[in-house]
């Protein structure tokens, strides 16, 4: 068995109002910020789990968004891939688990303490 | 008639359902707490409002795990009436026994005030005490009141005359219809397909005494009086 930390993103599904994203949009554009688009505010969830292999993690974490951490009629979930705690990330370092090249290290770095 | 409240930790208006249905209404009740996995008989179970659980995650999100939850289901599955008031409300949305789900008021503020209702159905055993187009106050008082469903959800609900409470008025003009959360098409409380769910964010037991500044919401327990049977 390894160690986890699996992140879990949780934004408001697209089309739904989202006031709290619209105030933090207008307060950017009150700071200059003038060529921000839009702002979605969400959630960010850490799991700690205890699981034989990362997939095993991710997917039970998916089961947990299905069933909890999110709400399929409001909210979308996305789940960072991970790796073990202390170890280099399958793909070797500075990659990311599923191949792509990560800018500064592993896209995903929590997971090392 | 036996109403069963169930009480989970952070509920806050169990108590005054049990005032509006033993004082006001000359019923029984009791309480039920939320780990039990009994009934007790209950001919009509409501989800009380509250903050079950703090709000944590999203409002009745961990609640509809409660142990007795799978109870309340069972019981609306073979269609015993179940009313989800306010927290109640978000409970049984969690819980899948109502459609949409209750999100930050669009104010992103608490509010707590009497607003006025239309009762666009009474075709229901919650409402068929009032009369056709009825008007009723009685206060909300949440954070997470916003009814939000896709458009199709919302566009059956209003064909099967399942929306059985609109916020009605508002500063300008006080026949339109108006959200003071946001509501999708200012929804205030629906019933499920099979009719024996209500969920609505205004707390009729609340307002089931003059002296609280109204009692339009005893008719929703009378409703269910005269329909469910003794």
């Amino acid at each position: 068995m390894s160690h986890f930390r699996i992140a879990v993103h949780i934004t408001p599904r697209r089309g739904i109002l989202d006031p709290q994203g619209k105030t933090v949009a207008g307060a950017l554009h009150t700071l200059g910020f003038s060529s921000v688009t839009d702002v979605h505010v969400g959630r960010y969830i850490i799991v700690e789990i205890d699981a034989a292999d990362r997939s095993e993690a991710e997917r039970q974490t998916r089961e947990m968004c299905e069933k909890l951490l999110a709400n399929p009629v409001i909210e979308d979930f996305e789940i960072e891939h991970s790796h073990p705690d202390g170890r280099e990330p399958a793909g070797g370092p500075g990659r990311h688990p599923d191949g792509r090249e990560a800018a500064g290290g592993p896209a995903f770095s929590a997971g090392r303490h | 008639m036996k109403f069963g409240i169930v009480v989970f930790p952070g509920s806050n208006s169990d108590y005054d359902t049990y005032h509006a249905v033993v004082d006001q209404l000359g019923e029984e009740a009791v309480y039920l707490w939320h780990k039990d996995h009994d009934l007790q008989n209950s001919d009509v179970i409501v989800l009380p409002g509250g903050f079950s659980y703090g709000d944590y995650l999203r409002a009745g999100a961990i609640a509809r795990f409660s142990p007795i939850m799978n109870d309340v289901v069972a019981f609306a599955k073979k269609g015993g009436p179940v009313i989800g008031i306010c927290n109640g409300f978000q409970i049984a949305c969690e819980a899948g026994l109502l459609p949409g789900a209750l999100l930050r008021n669009e104010s992103l503020k608490y509010i707590c005030e009497f607003v006025r209702l239309r009762v666009t159905s009474t075709d229901t055993i919650f409402s068929n005490r009032y009369e056709d187009g009825a008007t009723a106050l009685m206060p909300i008082s949440h954070g997470d009141g916003r009814y939000t469903a896709d458009s199709e959800t919302v566009d059956r609900l209003e064909g099967e005359g399942r929306v059985v409470f609109r916020y009605l008025g508002g500063p300008r003009d006080a026949e339109e219809w108006w959200s003071p959360n946001g509501s999708m098409r200012a929804i205030a409380g629906i019933v499920n397909e099979q009719g024996n769910v209500l969920g609505m964010m205004p707390h009729p037991e609340r307002a089931v005494d003059p002296l609280l500044g109204s009692d339009d919401g005893l008719a929703i327990f009378e409703s269910l009086l005269s329909r469910v049977g003794v």
